[in-house]
């Protein structure tokens, strides 16, 4: 038998717990106990956790170049002939308000989608590989709880970032060019105030455009506790969607591709606004939630923690 | 209620064709500080995963503080503090945000008292001046005490902590062992699984012993120690006598053995002292379910016949005092005398073997 622990008073008060019972207990249970927090507070955590990561704000910084390289090479080359470059790209130069509709274009193939694949395919992967999942877990975060607020903060990152690209675009086209009525695609004008609700209606479209890829990432994220299989992954499906989409054989799938809507925002520019294109791209991209959070919570709703 | 704050039956977990826990059935009274000892690999981890929910039973069932798991998840864990193979936080994050973060997932938490309660579990452990500081640039032992801090958020009827002292320095592990000794004085249940058995000694009042899944014995520190084999070892130069007074008290002495160890200490101590050894009778079965019997001859032979005044009699055996006096009255020169008791890590590697065959 070893000899017994002389000191263990000693060592309470080496650790500064000379509140004795106090400590967790300061908490313990009195008649006006206060109610926990719901499902704001964890969202709002976990949101902030997601802004307090410096990849973030690096992916938003990336992509805040978009508008800004485009605006700076047609100020320094001049205008292109229209027709040419992206949409949008030759009406840059007479209404510095297009930079950021411009950026948009160019982002959304390739660069917006990695981003929303970064943090989608992050949400659940990434806590199980620095195994905070089960921490979050036994706290008890609640599976399904836990899912869904991550998929909430994917979805603010979707909107955080078409935001960027809409905001920096206008800034620095406000800076570099003139700005001024907007010409619409349907011949009409509209003013700079009503100009500006369209830019951010046009982000709302792209925002919304990701929500399919978002819920994509997140049932990838359930399936591996590598974050970065889950990430390429999301990615992979974004390009070969739009090659799938870009193939006129396979034309009969394509009202089912989730990236078939990414680049009808232009009905935004005409007057009246055209919505229609607005919600169908709504429902296809409420179809790829269903299926995908569903499977997402099918599978981490009964998955081992073993990270 | 149940007096049992954590009860398994038949506990299995089977991952393809590997079963890692293999029908436990584990019994830790509230109020108690329970040792959950095994070699590495022998599951006791994964049993930890399925008491917290974390994994799904194959069979059998656990109750932790009387409610079933893992359906009772949402009503028990709030009161449970985990610490789940060593500590684990997002790095770009302070030390203070991560307990933050992990305390806004539970929805038991108040926000209104969040900044306080967190203030006050980095206090408990001695990480207040490293609040501020991304929990990336900790070192082990502080991520081991920010592990504490977070099963100390809120007030728990039932800790579990696995390997609570790796990592941490021998102030660290002390401060840790004087925290779970408080723990258990606020009548808090601490299920502690650790491989360092010195610590085990030193805190728990039950223990438990995992081996290749199974749970190989069970019971309180007290009946745990008396299942392993005490020994009586007299230093007398009349080695002969000596013998034939234990045997007659009703203790195992192998002959062979005891000879042959006494010739060798006259060889080696040339004084012409021998030492003889001899087992106290013990009741293994005490705290061994799966153990095998002992020789149901000793039991009841056990007791002095024509001893002096009534001696206290307990399943140890005959009382020292009067082992010694039995011998002194049949004429052997006693010269040292002494109880050794199996430590527990002799019985440790009794009940999981030796060597680093892990059972996969």
């Amino acid at each position: 038998m070893s000899s017994p622990e002389p000191a263990a008073g000693v060592g309470a008060v080496g650790l500064g717990a000379a509140n004795g019972h106090g400590g967790t207990a300061a908490a313990a249970p009195d008649p006006a106990r206060p109610r926990g927090g719901g499902l704001a507070s964890l969202l709002a955590s976990e949101t902030a956790t997601l802004f307090r990561r410096w990849r973030t704000w690096a992916m938003l910084a990336a992509l805040a170049l978009i508008p800004i390289l485009i605006a700076i090479a047609i100020r320094v080359a001049g205008p292109s002939s229209p027709g040419r470059g992206p949409a949008f790209l030759d009406q840059v130069a007479g209404n510095g308000l297009f930079v950021g509709v411009t950026a948009l274009v160019v982002a959304t193939p390739l660069f917006l989608p990695l981003t929303i694949a970064v943090v989608s395919g992050d949400t659940i992967a990434g806590e199980a590989s620095l195994g905070t999942l089960r921490y979050l877990l036994i706290a008890p975060a609640g599976r399904l709880r836990l899912l869904s607020v991550k998929y909430v903060v994917a979805a603010v990152f979707c909107a955080a970032a078409a935001l960027t690209v809409i905001v920096v675009g206008t800034l620095i086209g406000w800076v570099l060019f003139p700005i001024g009525p907007v010409t619409l695609l349907s011949g009409g004008e509209i003013s700079v105030g009503e100009g500006l609700l369209r830019l951010l209606a046009i982000g709302a479209y792209v925002a919304v455009s990701m929500l399919g890829l978002s819920a994509i990432g997140l049932f990838a994220s359930t399936l591996t506790v590598v974050p970065v299989g889950a990430m390429a992954a999301t990615a992979i499906l974004a390009v070969v969607a739009q090659i799938i989409g870009a193939i006129p054989q396979l034309e009969w799938t394509h009202p089912f591709l989730f990236t078939d809507r990414w680049f009808d925002f232009a009905d935004l520019l005409r007057s009246p606004p055209s919505w229609e294109s607005f919600g169908d791209n709504a429902m296809l991209q409420a179809a790829w939630i269903a299926v995908f959070g569903g499977l997402a919570a099918w599978r981490f709703a009964t998955r081992d923690i073993l990270s | 209620m149940s007096d049992l704050a954590i009860r398994t039956d038949g506990l299995t977990k089977r991952f393809r064709a590997q079963v890692a826990v293999d029908g436990i059935d584990l019994a830790v009274p509230r109020g108690s500080v329970f040792g959950f000892l095994g070699p590495n690999g022998s599951g006791k981890t994964t049993t930890i995963r399925m008491l917290l929910g974390l994994v799904g039973a194959t069979a059998g069932t656990a109750q932790v503080l009387g409610t079933d798991m893992p359906k009772g998840l949402d009503d028990v864990l709030p009161r449970v503090g985990a610490l789940v193979e060593g500590p684990a936080f997002a790095p770009f994050l302070s030390g203070a945000a991560n307990l933050a973060r992990f305390d806004a997932a539970d929805r038991h938490a108040a926000p209104s008292t969040r900044a306080r309660r967190v203030a006050d579990a980095l206090d408990r452990v001695g990480l207040s001046h490293a609040a501020r500081k991304k929990a990336g640039a900790y070192s082990l032992g502080m991520k081991q005490r920010l592990g504490l801090a977070n099963a100390l958020l809120m007030p728990r009827d039932l800790l579990v902590l696995d390997e609570p002292t790796n990592g941490l320095d021998p102030q660290g592990t002390r401060e840790v062992r004087s925290l779970i000794r408080s723990f258990a004085a606020d009548g808090t249940t601490v299920f502690v699984s650790s491989h360092l058995l010195a610590e085990v000694e030193q805190l728990c009042t039950h223990v438990g012993v995992m081996s290749a899944g199974r749970l190989v014995a069970q019971g309180t520190l007290e009946e745990f120690h008396r299942s392993g084999e005490s020994r009586v070892e007299v230093v007398t130069p009349d080695p002969e006598a000596a013998l034939a007074v234990l045997s007659r008290l009703g203790l195992a002495t192998d002959a062979a053995a005891s000879v042959e160890r006494a010739a060798d200490a006259t060889a080696s101590g040339g004084s012409g002292d021998a030492l003889v050894t001899a087992a106290l009778p013990g009741d293994r079965n005490h705290a061994l379910p799966d153990g095998p019997a002992d020789d149901p001859a000793l039991g009841p032979a056990l007791g002095l016949r024509d001893g002096p005044a009534p001696v206290d009699r307990d399943p140890d055996g005959p009382a020292a005092e009067a082992i010694v006096a039995a011998l002194v009255r049949d004429g052997v020169r006693v010269r040292g005398f002494a109880i050794r008791r199996t430590s527990l890590e002799q019985r440790f590697v009794e009940l999981t073997g030796e060597g680093f065959d892990v059972v996969a």
